[in-house]
């Protein structure tokens, strides 16, 4: 069936609402006002202010009674308006949500899901633009998702939901009008792998989120050139599926890290990191990144765009990996 | 659950009992203190010594199933609310048969059993918490009371307002308990706050908040009673402040520059445990064989606790990286 990545979000958050009456939504206008990115439109007449739950502009405070109501009982989905805003529940995030089951030695989990958008092209400047899941996914305790494809945001929410502890799962803004075909029967995903998007040999493209359509077509564009790339989505950063991206490079023997966060520091350096210390010897050259450039996001489109991962630094990079003799 | 609430309990015997509670959390502080000069417990230790009146009068108002949320200073708390003794002195030792298997430590004691929710040691992040709590129970229509301890240093905390917005806007069971040893560490209230009168602020929530004379057991029993019937009978969010002090240090690293030692010695005078103790026996309904009695055996109890706590074992090192995701993956 026809669907968006906006649709079928909504249409896990309805699944997940009708299924379970644990579950209920919560965060700033999601309600009334049908959700900041109108995920959840509609919703509210559906299921009821006391399951479509507007708040106020409290980040800590509903973020924290997330938690509280994970801890009660409920299985809450907070939504945060943007990664951003997410800063101000950095606290209850950190130093609750992801710590109370080992403080509490094994005794209190917390099955919360916290759904938020990410990342930048909208032309919103420096603070409703950046891509700060790789911080999250430095936490231990916490379960980091980048929902890329139409299944996947129709299919994580509830795996995420069936966790027991906490489940971030970042959505990136300029996914939400990506149209295409889902199987009528979508459901659940797993959470836990990351996925081949497009085979190839001669050079590994490892991304995840709003990079995978910049990245796969990149990978087109290199098709036309005779490079044949693999292109990896992550999927899920923490925890990380080393086995894949280590399967991959021992595929391709090369590898190009894709991440729209700042290259000092991110998951990026991770993965890479991960490569170098136990596929060193797979290598036929040395691991490419593209990130972000480390600025604040300006505003102005073309300053934007040149700070941001494309297919033509992505290609560039692909090529230099390949052109590369070890 | 719900049973028909009892008056304030009253006689010789209810007496007896408050004060009991509040030496038992005396005899264990004061132990805490001799076994971390010993170095067996080490971290942060922050003690209670002089603010006992507060948890027991709050603990005796509640229920066994209601949710109790409290801060760094929480081992009356959890003692109260019915952890035992062993168990919370085994955690300070870093032991696996402390309650939280020694991953907690001094500011951290939780325990499922008694639905104690920390031990949570950023100020006002405890706060949202109850919230949560509280809003699961409205949710799922049970008729439970979160009861949430803070100092007043709290209020400077946005968590504070956050928090105490949200249980108005969603009239929800929460009791804040809003401890005020007048000083924030070392930072007095007057040095920290606009409006020091905390009731205040609750009000402007539309909380109802009345301040307590938080060293006498009694006046902060029947409040408690008074605040906790109405939060079960639907009546919302209240907000006591308990008008209390802190008789020792912040923290065992605390030199105490910030207050001199006459303030002290006057809150001394009105020590919680010798005002409930000469008004029982004012009243004739404290002998000195009881009071005797008394003491042996919480005294005894804290022996018991301290063989306990040496007799633990650490857990072994393989296990460092348990209960960072749940064992059990169904939720």
């Amino acid at each position: 069936m026809k669907t968006t990545y906006r649709e079928a979000m909504r249409d896990a958050i309805r699944e997940a609402l009708t299924r379970d009456d644990r579950v209920f939504l919560m965060g700033e206008d999601v309600g009334l006002y049908g959700g900041s990115f109108a995920v959840s439109l509609g919703l509210l007449e559906e299921f009821g202010p006391e399951r479509i739950r507007d708040t106020p502009l409290s980040e800590s405070g509903f973020v924290g009674a997330g938690i509280g109501a994970a801890l009660g009982g409920m299985r809450p989905i907070v939504e945060i308006m943007t990664v951003n805003f997410s800063l101000l529940a950095l606290d209850q995030i950190m130093n609750n949500a992801a710590s109370i089951l080992h403080m509490s030695g094994g005794q209190f989990n917390v099955p919360l899901v916290i759904r938020m958008t990410t990342g930048a092209g909208r032309q919103l400047a420096a603070q409703h633009s950046h891509s700060l899941e790789g911080w999250y996914a430095h936490i231990p305790g916490l379960r980091i998702l980048t929902p890329a494809t139409l299944a996947d945001a129709r299919g994580m929410l509830w795996t995420a939901l069936e966790d027991p502890d906490p489940v971030l799962i970042f959505e990136h803004g300029s996914l939400y009008n990506v149209a295409g075909e889902i199987a009528d029967d979508a459901g659940a995903v797993d959470i836990t792998s990351a996925a081949i998007r497009r085979p190839g040999n001669a050079v590994s493209l490892i991304t995840y989120g709003g990079s995978l359509p910049t990245v796969l077509e990149a990978a087109e564009q290199l098709a036309g050139e005779g490079i044949d790339a693999e292109v990896l989505d992550l999927r899920t950063l923490r925890p990380l599926d080393t086995p894949a991206i280590l399967a991959t490079v021992a595929k391709t023997h090369r590898a190009v890290v894709v991440d729209e966060g700042w290259r000092s520091g991110s998951i990026s350096a991770e993965v890479s990191a991960r490569i170098t210390e136990s596929s060193f010897y797979d290598l036929d050259a040395p691991v490419g990144r593209v990130c972000s450039a480390e600025v604040p996001l300006p505003y102005a489109k073309h300053l934007e765009l040149a700070a941001l991962p494309s297919v033509v630094r992505v290609v560039e990079a692909a090529r230099e990996a390949v052109g590369s003799h070890g | 659950m719900n049973t028909p609430r009892a008056a304030t309990p009253s006689g010789a015997a209810h007496g007896q009992h408050l004060l009991t509670q509040m030496l038992r959390v005396r005899r264990l502080e004061e132990k805490c203190v001799e076994l971390y000069s010993a170095a067996k417990i080490r971290g942060f230790l922050h003690v209670y010594i002089g603010e006992e009146a507060v948890a027991a009068g709050i603990m005796a108002t509640l229920d066994p199933e209601d949710a109790v949320v409290a801060t760094y200073r929480e081992h009356g708390h959890a003692l109260l609310k019915g952890v035992s003794a062993g168990s919370i002195l085994a955690e300070m030792y870093g032991f696996q048969q402390g309650c939280c298997r020694g991953r907690g430590g001094s500011m951290h004691l939780f325990d499922a059993a008694t639905r104690f929710y920390g031990g949570n040691a950023i100020v006002a992040g405890g706060l949202p918490l109850a919230i949560g709590l509280a809003l699961a129970d409205k949710m799922a229509g049970r008729s439970r009371v979160t009861v949430c301890f803070f100092g007043e240093g709290a209020a400077a905390e946005g968590e504070f307002h956050e928090s105490l917005n949200l249980a108005a806007l969603w009239q929800l069971p929460v009791l804040f308990c809003c401890e005020n040893n007048l000083y924030a560490m070392g930072t007095a209230l007057s040095r920290s706050e606009s409006q020091t009168d905390l009731a205040v602020k609750a009000a402007a929530y539309e909380i109802p908040a009345w301040p307590v004379d938080g060293m006498d057991v009694l006046a902060v029993e029947e409040a408690a009673r008074r605040a906790v019937d109405a939060v079960r009978g639907g009546g919302g969010p209240h907000f006591l402040e308990l008008r209390t002090y802190r008789f020792r240090a912040h923290s065992m690293y605390d030199p105490e520059r910030y207050r001199d030692k006459a303030e002290v010695a006057r809150w001394i005078e009105r020590d919680p445990i010798d005002l409930l103790r000469a008004t029982l026996e004012g009243a004739g309904r404290l002998s000195e064989a009881e009071w005797a009695k008394m003491q042996r055996d919480v005294d005894a109890e804290v022996s018991a606790a301290v063989e306990f706590a040496e007799a633990g074992s650490v857990e072994p090192v393989d296990e460092l990286l348990r209960f960072v995701y749940s064992e059990i993956r169904s939720p």
